[in-house]
């Protein structure tokens, strides 16, 4: 230090030390930052690679054909028609049994159960249920859905097995933001007379409607891309026709048939080209991949969107 | 409550207004109504919050009858300590243990590049990141587990792998480094997210603390933060484990599926996740013993991230610091 000169060379020594161990510390934050960012770059570099390899290679076969076409033995011709339809109404039955019964599962648990015992059981094992891997799923509705209750390897199998998987999700989600509901809001409402379940299903639902939705398209997401479970319930991979239009064809078609339809879903049929040793099927599959990953991602960012929205526009 | 305050009951506003007893009566009448309809109300929501219980049962049950079936003919003995897996042979071995190589193979290569990144990554964006990176940069992050495993797989297989064999002369099209490497950057959003939602979760005065002692940010962050936030990291690495455990479609497509044991990762492997999918694949009848044998693979399966998952809700319990 310069303030104090002629007091002998050790403390300016130490001085110097310090100020070069400072220096040194200092170095290190700026060395961790450039690792930190390195890291998130490693991850982000991945999704970018993996965006633009599918992009370059199956943009040749993003014609409107390929999405018309069934699948074919010749590479050229072959398309996802059966796939991306296989898809839809799968997602579709899956949330028909999830989002109601997750929504109301978590209303039961947040509004209504008392704490003891049973409640404990149902919490404990909801967040088990999200560690198990989805290929258990697969398994149990191979036993239960398709050999126990006879449904088959159809559509409605796969749509309940998905909805199972995603149950936790929706669970979860909803208690969120049924929990980030002041208190207060439920007071007002009982102190107006109002029933428990006038209280959830004339404020708390429609107040938590952002978040619930939030949760719900995350776990359509999960679901639209789960490919293992759909496998083990021995969905073919080869499907060249659709499920029956309800009340057309010769005979009829019930209005229910499509439900017990074989069928294909899009992740299958990247698996079923992936697997293929001939590099044309290979494009098809980057194509469908692509078609798969817009999906997927346009539903994560449409929640991303809408869980930043609310955080920003909700002040209770 | 008077009926006029009761949007349930609008058709009862255009009868005459009740006195005395009759009025009395009708209150009694509506309270007792009302009473029925919430208790049923109730009942059907119970019903549903059991569900996943009726799942989690339906699971063990589902294993536990078809793997039965499986171990009257297969000695547990030789499935734990047998070294041959070739249950689709007309001489089947069932030795779990060939498997459980891939599986934990595959798992050590995809740990070892999610801890460490997504540690860091979680270090980075809790602790040294503004605001605003930290806002834009993490649902980016968050979109790499939204993107389906089978599409990793794509990955892997045709991106990743001939890159690796460019730099690993010898490397067969089928290895588990590939497919493992790929699994790692999928799980490590799973690892950043909950270690950051620990950290962020440390309350400012320690940091304050530490930064008032003269600590540099690296300092408070490894010192302070990190032993604080324990309890969360550990538990994100066991989702991260039992993550890496469960996978199925990347090393199903990019791994091989050829059963062996061995430990090394530049070899293809089966794990017990792609074996399910190769038996279901096939065309097995229902009550065959291969059939059997992948609910006893899938028990194994669930045991395994069972024990993960009671250990990280152990973890969380025994080591969570209160503030």
């Amino acid at each position: 230090m310069a303030a104090a000169p002629g007091a002998g060379s050790a403390p300016a020594d130490a001085h110097a030390d310090l100020r070069r161990m400072i220096r040194a510390r200092k170095r290190r934050d700026v060395l961790f930052s450039v690792v930190g960012i390195l890291s998130l770059m490693v991850g982000v570099l991945t999704l970018l690679a993996l965006f633009v390899d599918m992009a370059i290679t199956g943009a040749p076969r993003l014609t409107p054909e390929f999405f018309t076409s069934f699948p074919s033995r010749r590479a050229g011709q072959a398309g996802i028609l059966s796939a991306w339809v296989g898809s839809i109404l799968v997602m579709f039955v899956t949330a028909f049994f999830a989002v109601p019964v997750g929504v109301a599962g978590a209303i039961y648990l947040e509004e209504y159960a008392k704490k003891n015992w049973f409640t404990d059981i149902i919490e404990i094992n909801i967040s088990n249920l999200a560690g198990v891997p989805s290929i258990v799923y697969g398994l149990l509705a191979l036993g239960l859905f398709v050999y126990t209750f006879g449904f088959g390897q159809s559509i409605l199998s796969a749509g309940l097995t998905l909805a199972l998987l995603i149950l936790p999700i929706v669970i979860v989600a909803t208690r969120e933001a049924l929990r980030s509901i002041p208190q207060h809001i439920r007071e007002a409402a009982y102190a107006c007379g109002a029933s428990r379940w006038q209280v959830v299903s004339h404020h708390l639902v429609p107040y938590g409607m952002p978040g619930i939705l939030t949760g719900v398209i995350i776990g359509m997401a999960r679901a639209i891309g789960e490919t293992a479970p759909i496998i083990t319930i021995g969905a073919l991979t080869f499907i060249a026709f659709l499920p029956p239009v309800p009340l057309t064809g010769e005979p009829p078609a019930g209005l229910f048939d499509w439900l017990f339809s074989p069928f294909t879903v899009m992740p299958i049929q990247i698996f079923n080209w992936t697997s293929r040793p001939d590099p044309a099927f290979h494009q098809n599959a980057a194509a469908a991949a692509f078609v798969l990953v817009l999906m997927t991602l346009a539903m994560n960012g449409l929640a991303i969107w809408l869980r930043y929205r609310l955080r920003k526009k909700l002040k209770w | 409550m008077p009926a006029t305050l009761n949007p349930e009951r609008g058709a009862g506003l255009a009868e005459p207004r009740l006195t005395g007893e009759a009025r009395l009566a009708q209150l009694a009448r509506d309270k007792v109504r009302r009473k029925r309809r919430e208790r049923t109300i109730e009942t059907v929501l119970l019903a549903a919050a059991c569900v996943s219980v009726f799942t989690t049962l339906g699971i063990v049950y589902i294993l536990l009858k078809e793997s039965f079936v499986f171990f009257q003919e297969v000695p547990l003995w030789d499935f734990l300590t047998d070294t041959q897996w070739t249950p689709l042979f007309s001489d089947a071995r069932f030795g779990i243990v060939v498997l459980l190589s891939g599986t934990l193979t595959s798992s050590a290569v995809a740990l070892l590049v999610a801890i460490p990144l997504g540690t860091i990554i979680a270090i980075y964006l809790s602790e040294f990141a503004g605001h605003k990176t930290r806002e834009t940069l993490k649902p980016v992050l968050e979109l790499l587990s939204g993107v389906p495993t089978i599409i990793y797989g794509y990955f892997a297989l045709l991106f990743v792998t001939p890159i690796l064999q460019k730099l690993i002369p010898g490397l067969p099209g089928f290895n588990i480094l590939s497919a493992g490497l790929v699994m790692g950057v999928m799980i490590i959003p799973y690892v950043s997210s909950l270690s950051e939602d620990a950290m962020r979760a440390v309350p400012m005065s320690l940091r304050e603390g530490s930064y008032a002692m003269g600590a540099t940010r690296f300092q408070t962050a490894v010192h302070v933060v990190v032993p604080a936030a324990l309890s969360g990291i550990a538990s994100a690495y066991i989702l991260g484990i039992s993550r890496a455990v469960g996978e199925t479609m990347i090393l199903a497509v990019a791994a091989g599926m050829q059963p062996q044991l061995s430990f090394n990762p530049l070899e293809p492997a089966a794990t017990i996740t792609s074996f399910i999918v190769q038996v279901a694949l096939g065309d097995l009848p229902h009550g065959s013993i291969g059939y059997q044998t992948i609910f006893a693979a899938g028990l194994m399966l669930l045991l395994l991230t069972l024990v993960f998952n009671l250990l990280g809700y152990w973890i969380r319990r025994r080591y969570r610091e209160a503030y």
